[in-house]
Formats: structure tokens, C-alpha cells, sequence
């Protein structure tokens, strides 16, 4: 099982190596990790992607909320959140391939960032179905380069993860 | 207030924390903060490797109930600190460790003594800080106090660059400590304690099992009175012990793969297992399998220790002795206890046929003839488990040891820490002598500061508790266990102004014990034993 974590840290250097430190020390699987600064600037959010059994997500959890710099934390529920990753790709392109990627790329509301004679870099953004999915399809043109950042998510509707933010334990 | 350095700022905030002693070993990196200490009334000991000053910083807070501080310079001074910050670490010591560091100007580079102190205890330490804003530098030593003493207590380091601690700073007035991500719950939620009153007062067959936590948190009067009142028997893990004293009736001893028989039968046959500041290790379950049906109710003010070994029924984040007390105020009280039969049955030694000197007699009488009126701290091998067996624990805080990691060349300077923050106490250490040449240069400290400490060396010229391993597990292929070339204890006593003794037959060992109890200075006490004493006796 996959599951996505919201992480709330004090925006301090060090932090990160703290956390990515705990899960290799602790061997947890991490699939992916996604850090930014947010509204505040003395708070990062981190999302995180785990891989493995409930018992260890919630020692992951745990763990990191030992972490004097770690705010807070919640698990999202994929179905109530919205997930996003966003992925550069480069293809090979010649005169004949060229528009049907361009085709491609326009079905997956994706955009062309950058040409040259032989290659196309597409940008797109979605969540990790919808990316592979694409990379799927133009694979046959010849993929050069990728580059994806790890999923960030929020919560959908009206909640909020902030650090005055009461979160409800969840069972 | 005028201004004043970083460094005369630091003394003032240590000041202000209640610090009476520091242990460390000066150097480039943190002289300012030296200089700043010669006009406190704060006393520095000088170690003779940093390693034992951190030890020593554990037992005086251990021993003590307060912040126990080292320093250390940077670069070697600061990875020798490691060792003990990681012992301090397991057995959730309080303290804080501070370091020198290079210009800060030059972090990062390499330059002479540098090394990323931080970086390499993040792993093992609560939290760490490295100083970069001079301003700070009061706020910081507060909060590093404050998260190495509250919470599941621990090692905290700050690592300071030199040229900070030279820069003045206004101090500041007052500082109010408010960490976001810090906020540790000590009443445990009312409803789990309900619950856990309810599994205990249906319970026919209800065990306790203290931690380490029991002690750090001064939960055992608590405890004491939660057994007695609702008659449930209680184990211990190596942590554990002096939670309540050894020589209470339903105290069935430490559990685990070195655990007394007693304990073990009792852990099997029990159908609650209330955990209290444990956190139920590898070495402290040993073989015996927690069964499915077994309840567990866990008491623990981390969490993260809770679910972490065992599942568990019933948690409670909490502080132990805030919640044993809740507990204890609304149980009924019981007159029969189910583990009479386990209580009763005879478990003493026969000591009748043997004419040879067995460690377990000694440490016997050393508890006879102290009344267990003493610190005892100790290494780690054998000798461990027998003074964990055999002495007479009377008062938490008086059993020091290194449970967690296990760290041999623990005991001498735990005995030193221990020593200066209880002058008036006898302190003892029961050491190998594998462990005791891991740090008897602590000797010279000894020396210096004139601080009676008895130690009790226990000589089987192995590295015992591996020896052993080999003989049972190896088909006695014996290789790196034997202590050739240890030296002539009697000389080394000597050395550096020692007491000595030596104990190699039982027609003595009365009147050699009551020696050293009387001797007002140091004391070498050296036991010859024979190799192929088990730990299990
Ligand atoms: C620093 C360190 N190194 C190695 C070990 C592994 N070890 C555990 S017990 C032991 C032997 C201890 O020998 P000694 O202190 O003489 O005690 P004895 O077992 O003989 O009583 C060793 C080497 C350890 N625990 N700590």
C-alpha cells in the first residue's frame, strides 16, 4: 500500500536530512518526497509517500512526530485529496513522429516546453496514472530524459492542514 | 546591562539552569566558553577522554534527577562524545552536550579539527543545534534543557562556532520557551485509563512490567502502592530495576534472555501484561513470545515506543507517574495474589557444596553488608547480569547501568558522575576487566578530585559474557576473548593512589568487604573468578 503524508516542519536547514535520515535508519520504503516553503515562511510542507503495512505508516508517523522540528502531520485518504506530480519529459522527435506526439501531448492537456530537431520536452502534470500513462504512449518515439518531482497533495474541500489546524486523531 | 560574549552568556544561562558541574576535555574551538567558565562558581572536572565525560555527565543525572552537561572541543573532541551521547540516547538520559566548531565562516571546508558534529548525531540524539545567530545562543540552551528534560528525556547537543562564542551580545531579559513541534502530553487520556482500570480489576492474572521510564519519571512510590493495594506482581527490565525494591515480596525480578527464572514464569502465565516505561526490547522479551492472548495495556510518555514491539490493547500516552497515580486513586483493593506459588517458590542458591569464590556470593554480601545503602553502577558483560540478580536495589536511581546500548566502559565514570552529585552516598562499581580498560583513565579523575569510589573488579581475564557465547555457541573455539596482558591491578591501584584488595578465595570475603566499606578513599577491590562462571547462575 502507498499512503501520502502532509508534514508541517520548521523551515530550518537540516531538517530535511533529519527526515530523510530517519527513514533510512529505520529502513522505511519512501517512494517519494516533495518539499516546499509555504504561505508561512518559517514552515515547510513536506509530502511524502511511504510504501508498506499500516504498522509501518503509523511508525513512520510516529517517528517523525518525535522530531522536534516536525509540526505536524496527517495521513490523506487519496479519495479526499488531490494529488499532483509534475514530470519533464524528453522524446525523440523527427518530421514524421513529431505531430502525433504533438497529438498526444495535446489529449493529456500536456504542454511543449522546449523543440529542437530531434527531440520534443513536454510538461505535464497529474497524478501518477495519469503521467504514466502518457509515458506509456510516447515510449514508442523514444524517451531521452525524465525528470519528475514526487507527488504533492492537498486535501479537498474546505480543510486545512496549518499549524493552528486541530487535526482529529484518526483511528 | 552592558554587553557581554556569547561564551560569558552561556556560563550565565547554565547558571540560571541550576548547573553545578560540567565534565569535559577543553580545546581550540571552545576556549572562549573555558575562559568564560574561570569566573563561575560552576565546577569543571576534567576527563581524560570525552567519552567519559558524558558518562559521567549520565550518572550524575541519572543519580540526580537533573540536566547532567559535558564539553568537548570540535573535530576529535566532539566524535569522541559519540559513544556516550548514544548511550544516553537508549536509556533516555537528560543531557546536554556542547560542542566547539570551527569559524563559522569556514563550515563546510574541511579546515583542521572540523567535523559535521550535527550532522552525525542526529540519529542518536533527541535534538541537536548548531549555533549560527550569537543571539540565540540563551533561547537555545533553554530549549535544550528544556526537550532533554521533559518528554521522553534524552541527549540534546549544541554546537557552537568558535568565533560566535567570542561576539557580544545584549542577554536577554526574558525568554519564553515555545517549540511548535514540541509539546509533550503528560496526563494520559481519561478514557484509556478507564479502560485500563476495567482490564485490571477483571483481570485474574495481572503482571506489571516497570521500565526505565518508572524511574525517570519518579513514578515508584506510585507503583509501590498500586502493587500492594491491588496485590499484582511485578517484573522488571535491566532498566527497571530500583522501581520498587528488590527485595519486595511481589517483586519477581528482571525479565528477559538474562532475566530471573521467576520473571519469566510469571510473564507466561500471565493473562494482563501492563507495560510502565518500557519499551519491550529484544533482549528484555528474550525467548518468551507475548501470546495472542495476552492483553497488553502500555504506559509510555513516547508514543512511538508504544505499538513499536508488542501490540497492544490498551495505550496511554502519558507520564507514569501521573497516570499510575490515577489508576492507584480508583482501584479496588485485592487480598490475594495469583502468583503466590511463583512468590514462594525457593529460588535461593545452594551455596553449601561449593569451596570456590562465586560472584554471586560476593555481590550478596556486598548488598549484606551495605543494607543496600549505595549507588552501584555498572559495566557491561556478566558481571551486569549478576549485580542485576544479586544486589539488594533498595531506592530508585541507586541501580545505574547501561541497558539500551550496552556500553562497556560505562560504570567507572557513571560512578564518577553519580559521585559528585551525591557526595554523601557510597558509590560502587562492579566492572570486568574487559570493560573497566575500556576507560580506566578515569582513574586519574578519581585521583584528582579525591572522590572515594569503591570498585569492584571482577577478573576472569576474559571477555566473559563473549567467552561464554563462544563455549556454548562455537564449540569452544576461543578467539579474542582472552585477556592476556592485562595488567597487575595491584600495581595500577597504585598508580594512581588506590585502595586495593585482592579476593580470590571465600575465606576472606567477609572481612574484605567490610575494608572497603570502612576505607574513606578510593578503593580497587579485585575479585579472580573463574572463567567459566556462567551469567545465568
Ligand atoms: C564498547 C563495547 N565493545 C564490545 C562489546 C561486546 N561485549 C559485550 S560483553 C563483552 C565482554 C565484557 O567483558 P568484561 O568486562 O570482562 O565482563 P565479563 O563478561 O567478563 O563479566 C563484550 C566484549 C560491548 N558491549 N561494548
Amino acid at each position: 500500500m502507498k499512503y501520502t503524508l502532509s508534514v508541517l516542519v520548521e523551515n530550518h536547514p537540516g531538517v530535511l536530512s533529519r527526515v530523510a535520515g530517519l527513514f533510512s535508519r529505520r529502513g522505511f520504503n519512501i517512494d517519494s518526497l516533495a518539499v516546499g516553503v509555504t504561505d508561512d515562511p518559517n514552515i515547510s510542507r513536506m509530502t511524502i509517500v511511504v510504501n508498506g503495512d499500516d504498522y509501518i505508516v503509523e511508525q513512520v508517523t510516529k517517528q517523525l512526530n518525535k522530531l522536534i522540528d516536525v509540526i505536524k502531520i496527517k495521513k490523506l485518504n487519496p479519495k479526499e485529496a488531490v494529488e499532483r506530480e509534475l514530470a519533464l519529459i524528453k522524446v525523440s522527435a523527427n518530421s514524421q513522429t513529431r505531430s502525433e506526439i504533438i497529438q498526444i501531448t495535446e489529449i493529456f492537456r500536456a504542454n511543449i516546453v522546449d523543440v529542437s530537431k530531434e527531440t520534443l520536452t513536454i510538461e505535464i502534470s497529474g497524478d501518477e496514472d495519469k503521467i504514466s500513462a502518457f509515458m506509456e504512449l510516447v515510449r514508442q518515439y523514444g524517451i531521452k530524459e525524465v525528470v519528475q518531482t514526487g507527488i504533492i497533495a492537498i486535501e479537498r474541500g474546505n480543510k486545512v492542514i496549518t499549524k493552528n489546524s486541530k487535526i482529529e486523531e484518526d483511528e | 546591562m552592558g554587553k557581554i560574549t556569547v561564551a560569558q552568556a552561556m556560563v550565565k544561562a547554565l547558571q540560571e539552569e541550576g548547573v553545578e558541574y560540567i565534565f569535559g576535555i577543553p580545546g581550540a574551538a571552545i576556549y572562549p566558553f573555558y575562559d568564560a567558565l574561570y569566573n563561575s562558581d560552576i565546577k569543571h572536572i576534567l576527563v581524560r577522554n570525552e567519552q567519559a565525560a558524558v558518562h559521567e555527565a549520565s550518572g550524575y543525572a541519572r543519580s540526580k534527577d537533573k540536566v547532567g552537561v559535558c564539553v568537548a572541543t570540535s573535530g576529535p573532541g566532539a566524535t569522541n562524545l559519540i559513544t556516550g551521547i548514544a548511550t544516553a540516547y537508549m536509556d533516555s538520559v537528560p543531557i546536554v552536550a556542547i560542542t566547539g566548531q570551527v569559524m563559522s565562516s569556514l563550515i563546510g571546508r574541511d579546515v583542521f579539527q572540523e567535523v559535521d558534529i550535527t550532522g552525525a548525531t542526529a540519529p542518536f540524539c533527541k535534538h541537536n543545534f548548531l549555533v549560527k545567530d550569537p543571539k540565540k545562543i540563551v533561547e537555545i540552551i533553554k530549549k535544550a534543557f528544556y526537550i532533554a528534560s521533559t518528554g521522553r528525556k534524552g541527549p540534546v547537543l549544541i554546537d557552537i562556532p568558535f568565533d560566535i562564542q567570542q561576539q557580544e551580545i545584549e542577554y536577554p531579559q526574558s525568554i519564553s520557551i515555545d517549540i511548535k513541534g514540541y509539546k509533550p502530553t503528560i496526563k494520559g487520556h481519561p478514557l484509556q485509563i478507564k479502560k485500563a482500570i476495567d482490564l485490571i480489576e477483571t483481570a485474574k492474572k495481572p503482571l506489571i512490567c516497570a521500565g526505565g521510564g518508572v524511574i525517570s519519571s519518579n513514578a515508584s512510590d506510585n507503583l509501590k502502592k498500586l502493587i500492594e493495594k491491588h496485590k499484582i506482581p511485578l517484573i522488571s527490565t535491566l532498566m527497571g530495576i530500583g522501581s520498587i525494591p528488590t527485595d519486595h515480596p511481589f517483586y519477581l525480578g528482571m525479565i528477559g534472555s538474562h532475566g530471573q527464572k521467576k520473571a519469566n514464569i510469571a510473564l507466561r502465565e500471565a493473562e494482563l501484561l501492563i507495560v510502565v516505561g518500557a519499551r519491550l526490547g529484544d533482549r528484555a522479551l528474550g525467548d518468551t513470545k507475548i501470546t495472542e492472548k495476552m492483553k497488553i495495556i502500555h504506559i509510555d510518555i513516547d508514543p512511538a515506543e508504544i505499538g513499536k514491539n508488542v501490540g497492544t490493547d490498551v495505550p496511554i500516552v502519558g507520564d507514569a507517574k501521573y497516570i499510575l497515580g490515577e489508576i492507584l486513586n480508583r482501584i479496588t483493593e485485592k487480598d490475594l495474589c495469583w502468583a503466590q506459588e511463583i512468590i514462594d517458590e525457593n529460588t535461593n542458591k545452594s551455596v553449601s557444596n561449593i569451596d570456590y569464590l562465586r560472584p554471586f556470593e560476593v555481590l550478596k554480601e556486598i548488598s549484606n553488608i551495605y543494607k543496600g545503602e549505595y549507588i552501584i553502577t555498572t559495566d557491561v558483560g556478566q558481571h551486569q547480569i549478576w549485580a542485576a540478580h544479586n544486589t539488594l536495589i533498595k531506592k530508585p536511581r541507586t541501580f545505574i547501568s547501561s541497558g539500551g546500548l550496552g556500553t562497556m566502559g560505562y560504570g567507572v565514570p557513571a560512578a564518577i558522575g553519580a559521585k559528585f552529585a551525591n557526595p554523601d552516598e557510597e558509590v560502587i562499581v562492579i566492572t570486568g576487566d574487559g570493560s573497566f580498560q575500556m576507560l580506566m583513565q578515569e582513574l586519574a579523575t578519581i585521583k584528582r578530585e579525591m572522590i572515594p569510589i569503591k570498585i569492584v573488579l571482577f577478573n576472569n581475564s576474559r571477555l566473559g559474557m563473549v567467552y561464554e557465547i563462544q563455549k556454548k555457541r562455537c564449540s569452544s573455539r576461543f578467539i579474542a576473548t582472552c585477556l592476556d596482558g592485562n595488567p597487575d591491578f595491584e600495581l595500577l591501584a597504585k598508580a594512581y593512589s588506590l585502595e586495593y584488595l585482592k579476593l580470590d578465595n571465600k575465606d576472606k570475603l567477609s572481612e574484605a568487604i567490610s575494608i572497603m566499606k570502612n576505607s574513606k578513599k578510593p578503593f580497587l577491590l579485585e575479585v579472580v573468578t573463574k572463567p567459566d562462571e556462567p551469567t545465568i547462575t
